[in-house]
């Protein structure tokens, strides 16, 4: 974390050079969001969302797990204060993400951090906190960081609007099965997760509470079950490190 | 051609959303200096994707019609489901685990109607 703009050795990339270098450096990244874009798109019809309430979601929202959390209570008909209570329990981690992030904004104009915070999401923050932490004296980081975000962006909005066109192009999509297609995403995302006792632990909890509370008024039963889950995460984590703590 | 057939409530719930995610992202920026949170609350977070998802996924494959659990394997979305765990699984690759599991989706489904 040594600012090292002071260095004698300092390197003098340019603006330019370093925002193509940013963008070519998410490029697995982007090509890994593609059919999560295309495929929110595609389903917004089949959930009830409009035209316009996804491409908005992709425009001015743009973080993906929670636009397809959001699309899935829609789908079910969740009232719309829910589902903005929702994206912040679903995207709360990113405030980690700019915690990190601090020391290398700091010294940056206030309408760079307003930009740069904008287009936080998990892919660009993972690739720019690289580039950040290597101490080779370049100065200037902002611009790969932003050539990041604006490839990452215009990728997810793009394929947001195929999957859009797609949708409104071929409207028997939602016969062939698309209404299954969200939970078998989100089966595909949560299984990576799966690695420890207290990662299972969260999610049979939460899964069990989900059946129990589901119930709830104003489907507080999901936040029920993501609370029971998270909760259930942590305590486990903690007896198992408890249990081997003489160190 | 955007906005077509927004809905007020829509509005609504794309501006709260805008509003919150950005606030989040943002919220730290002004300040200098640096930001420790404390441990469990990192922790906690780590939890919270898998947590939200799955709790949106059981209910929409258990309880397809919204009210009644339906644990029958003539249940397509259970079907689906345990094939796109089970691929998943084995496989770990996100698009195979979708299209797959959508087409064990499908079979089940067409099988069951015509059955």
């Amino acid at each position: 974390m040594i600012n090292s703009s002071d260095t004698s050795s300092q390197k003098k990339n340019s603006a330019v050079s370093l925002f193509f270098e940013g963008a070519k450096d998410t490029f697995p990244l982007v090509v890994g969001a593609i059919p999560f874009g295309i495929i929110f798109g595609a389903l917004a019809d089949t959930a009830g969302l409009s035209f316009g309430a996804a491409m908005g979601m992709s425009l001015f929202v743009f973080a993906g797990s929670s636009q397809f959390v959001a699309m899935g209570l829609a789908a079910s008909g969740t009232p719309w204060p829910m589902i903005v209570v929702t994206t912040f329990v679903v995207n709360l981690r990113h405030l980690l993400y700019s915690a990190t992030m601090m020391p290398f904004y700091k010294n940056l104009p206030h309408a760079w951090k307003m930009v740069l915070a904008f287009g936080l999401t998990d892919e660009t923050f993972a690739v720019a906190v690289t580039r950040y932490g290597k101490h080779d004296g370049v100065t200037g980081k902002h611009y790969y960081n932003l050539g990041s975000m604006v490839f990452m962006y215009l990728n997810w909005n793009l394929c947001t609007l195929i999957g859009l066109t797609a949708g409104k192009t071929f409207p028997e999509i939602s016969r062939w099965g698309l209404d299954f297609a969200m939970p078998a995403t989100f089966i595909g995302i949560v299984i990576p997760y799966l690695v420890s006792k207290p990662m299972w632990a969260a999610v049979v909890t939460a899964g069990t509470v989900s059946i129990l509370a589901h119930g709830l008024q104003h489907k507080l039963g999901l936040m029920a079950a993501a609370l029971a889950g998270v909760m259930a995460g942590v305590v486990c984590e903690k007896l198992f490190s408890d249990k081997k703590k003489e160190r | 051609m955007f906005g077509t057939g927004i809905t007020l409530s829509e509005i609504y719930m794309v501006a709260g959303m805008a509003l919150v995610t950005f606030g989040i992202r943002y919220i730290l920026f002004p300040a200098s200096g640096r930001m420790q949170f404390p441990k469990w609350f990192e922790k906690g977070l780590g939890y919270v994707p898998p947590a939200v998802l799955t709790a949106i996924i059981v209910p929409s494959v258990l309880m397809p019609d919204g009210k009644t659990i339906d644990l029958n394997l003539d249940n397509p979305y259970l079907i689906g489901a345990i094939a796109a765990c089970i691929i998943g699984g084995v496989f770990k690759n996100l698009l195979l685990t979708i299209v797959l599991s959508m087409v064990v989706f499908l079979g089940a489904q067409w099988f069951f109607a015509a059955g």
